[in-house]
């Protein structure tokens, strides 16, 4: 009976209440869909590679490694020898390695060198595979593999021609050694979009004519020349390393961090990323935190608008108190009020980040690489709703407490 | 006088904040069944004299009894519960619910009183005869209670009063918004009911046209004294 005239009341007051309530659901959902996107970003970021155990480079710290190799941020402060290279691999415990040169870029995208095993062996969110979109992997000297977004931003499509540029920031262009693409990848949400992927031999080949860093001038060797050479690797950036059982990776790591030859870093990919979140997220906290003083707002202007309507409903509180309501029950009705426009509000803002989801989350993953999953609550959603419901109670406290109040000492007498 | 529903003796009472309004009744005594009228102006303590009565004030001293149940003795809870086992409430006006519909408003009291509801075996039955007897049509009941006229209100609010029975009526001015003619078939129809129930009524009101409906004609300065 209560319930039933309680609802009765409010679809009385239908545009204010059904006002009140969109503005929470408008708020709240806010809230859910920064912290989705906040969810969604931190397992894209650290799903950004997996599978691979260890990631080598030389001595430095990890978070830079880790920028340098995968995020293709900043730079290498020295190079791994092939000789060191090759003594890492012939370890048992090396299951695979693939190995990494960095330092020519194009048009602002690094050009990344390595063998066809970065194919295989590389994968993000877990155990997604580099799916070629279009064409092939490279199978000639000067074939090139794009990313995702590269081809896409650079308008590039199959057999297109590529200058590729000597370092990151130069005018010096290898133009004497034009590539051809070869291969698109598949979207893939990680660095791996915005590179640009040669072999190693392909390095060595436009580098043929340089010595330290520089063009030795007026030499051009001329492609077919090249093409015979035997274009040894000598230099590598990084390697990324899978070890045959996870029980031998901190061994391996500190063997590697020990490495008498050179000075070397392993660092654990997961960690790394870890440790990188936690400089990037600030951002989303603060995010969080607007979203978090939004729906208090929403839930203070709900208690004034029903602190407001309070004057005119003094008479109905009488009525109740006539009817042998105890004031408890005035509290009650005000408080079932808001427990029924706070229900409503989480499934319409519930419903609403459904429908906002299923038409943005392509874009999201197109454009920011962040894959948002729709799915049901997760288990903090759940506690953020029992606690919105709580803050909703409390809040309505105010107007239900003003109410018991009127009702104690209105008796028979009411103005209107 | 056998029985006694409503019994006021030497009851003092004003508000704290209020300090030019003091009232005190030596005595008032309304037997079972009786029918009183109570007269007086607006301002001269009626509704305050209700107040005390239905036991939504409490007095500064002095003592009420109800059906011999002393009200002071009660608490605040037990207050409320007995007030809605014993007494039928009309205002002057806006007596309902305005978003419940007619029958909702009139069931509405034995929701809160179990003593009411054990009188009533079907609560839809019993509103609709009472619709029936208060002359209210089908279509009216079908309604929501504020697309009804103001007379028509009125009788719903008697109907409310009246269902599970309660032994005391208290009606504040329930004809002031009712025209001459309206009102004529309002007290008719209202104490056909009240006779039919042996209901107690304590009617307030300041004119004294209708005293001929009632047992007895109170005028509310013969009872109450204004200490200033």
């Amino acid at each position: 009976m209560l319930l039933k005239l309680t609802l009765n009341s409010l679809y009385a007051r239908l545009l204010t209440v059904s006002m009140t309530i969109f503005a929470i659901s408008l708020s709240l959902m806010l809230y859910l869909s920064v912290e989705k996107l906040r969810s969604s970003a931190y397992t894209s970021f650290t799903n950004t590679i997996s599978q691979t155990d260890l990631i080598v480079g030389s001595r430095t710290g990890s978070v830079q490694l880790l920028l340098y190799s995968i995020f293709r941020i900043g730079n290498a402060t020295n190079n791994i020898t092939w000789e060191s290279y090759q003594d890492i691999i012939e370890k048992d415990e090396v299951k695979w390695a693939v190995p990494i040169s960095l330092g020519d870029s194009h048009k602002g995208y690094r050009v990344m060198g390595t063998n066809k095993d970065f194919f295989k062996h590389y994968k993000y969110r877990g155990n997604k595979s580099l799916v070629i979109k279009d064409g092939k992997y490279f199978s000639d000297l000067y074939d090139v593999v794009l990313g995702f977004s590269v081809a896409e931003k650079l308008d590039y499509q199959i057999n297109s021609s590529i200058i590729v540029s000597h370092g990151l920031k130069s005018f010096t262009d290898h133009d004497d050694q034009p590539f051809k693409v070869s291969g698109i990848l598949a979207k893939t949400g990680t660095p791996v979009d915005n590179t640009i992927i040669v072999s190693l031999k392909a390095i060595e080949a436009i580098h043929v004519d340089w010595s330290s860093g520089a063009k030795i001038p007026g030499q051009i060797t001329p492609i077919d020349e090249i093409r015979k050479m035997d274009l040894a690797t000598s230099n590598i950036t990084a390697i990324l390393l899978g070890i045959d059982s996870k029980l031998k990776i901190f061994q391996f790591q500190r063997w590697i961090n020990e490495y008498p030859e050179e000075a070397l870093t392993a660092i654990l990919p997961g960690v790394a990323l870890q440790e990188l979140w936690r400089i990037v997220g600030v951002v989303e906290n603060i995010l969080l935190g607007i979203s978090f003083v939004v729906i208090l707002t929403t839930l203070m202007g709900m208690a004034a608008i029903v602190l407001s309507s309070l004057n005119e409903r003094r008479r109905e509180m009488a009525i109740w108190r006539a009817m042998g309501a105890s004031p408890k029950i005035v509290i009650g009705l005000l408080m079932l009020e808001a427990l029924i426009i706070s229900c409503v509000s989480i499934f319409l803002s519930t419903f609403l980040l459904f429908i906002l989801l299923y038409f943005l989350q392509p874009w999201i993953d197109t454009t920011y690489g962040i894959l948002v999953t729709v799915e049901m609550f997760s288990l903090s959603d759940i506690y953020i709703f029992i606690l919105f419901i709580f803050a909703a109670m409390f809040v309505s406290l105010i107007p239900a407490l003003r109410a018991y109040w009127f009702s104690i000492n209105d008796g028979m007498t009411v103005k209107i | 006088m056998n029985e006694e529903t409503i019994h006021l003796d030497s009851v003092r009472f004003y508000w704290s904040k209020v300090a030019d309004f003091k009232i005190y009744i030596p005595k008032l005594e309304i037997g079972r069944g009786e029918k009183v009228l109570l007269l007086g102006e607006s301002g001269s303590g009626k509704t305050t004299l209700l107040s005390l009565i239905c036991g939504f004030l409490s007095p500064i001293s002095g003592d009420i009894f109800l059906n011999e149940q002393k009200l002071n003795d009660l608490k605040a809870n037990k207050k409320d519960q007995f007030r809605s086992d014993n007494i039928g409430i009309i205002f002057q006006q806006f007596n309902l619910l305005p978003y419940a519909n007619v029958i909702d408003n009139i069931t509405l009291p034995l929701y809160f009183s179990k003593n009411r509801d054990s009188r009533v075996k079907n609560h839809r039955e019993a509103a609709l005869n009472l619709c029936r007897s208060l002359q209210l049509s089908a279509s009216t009941i079908a309604m929501q209670a504020n697309k009804l006229s103001v007379g028509q209100q009125q009788r719903v609010a008697v109907a409310r009063a009246l269902i599970g029975n309660p032994s005391l009526i208290i009606a504040d001015e329930p004809t002031s918004s009712l025209d001459a003619s309206t009102q004529k078939k309002f007290l008719d129809l209202m104490f056909r009911q009240i006779e039919e129930h042996k209901s107690t009524l304590l009617m307030v009101s300041h004119d004294s046209s209708i005293s001929n409906y009632f047992d007895r004609t109170i005028n509310i300065k013969d009872i109450l004294v204004r200490e200033n």
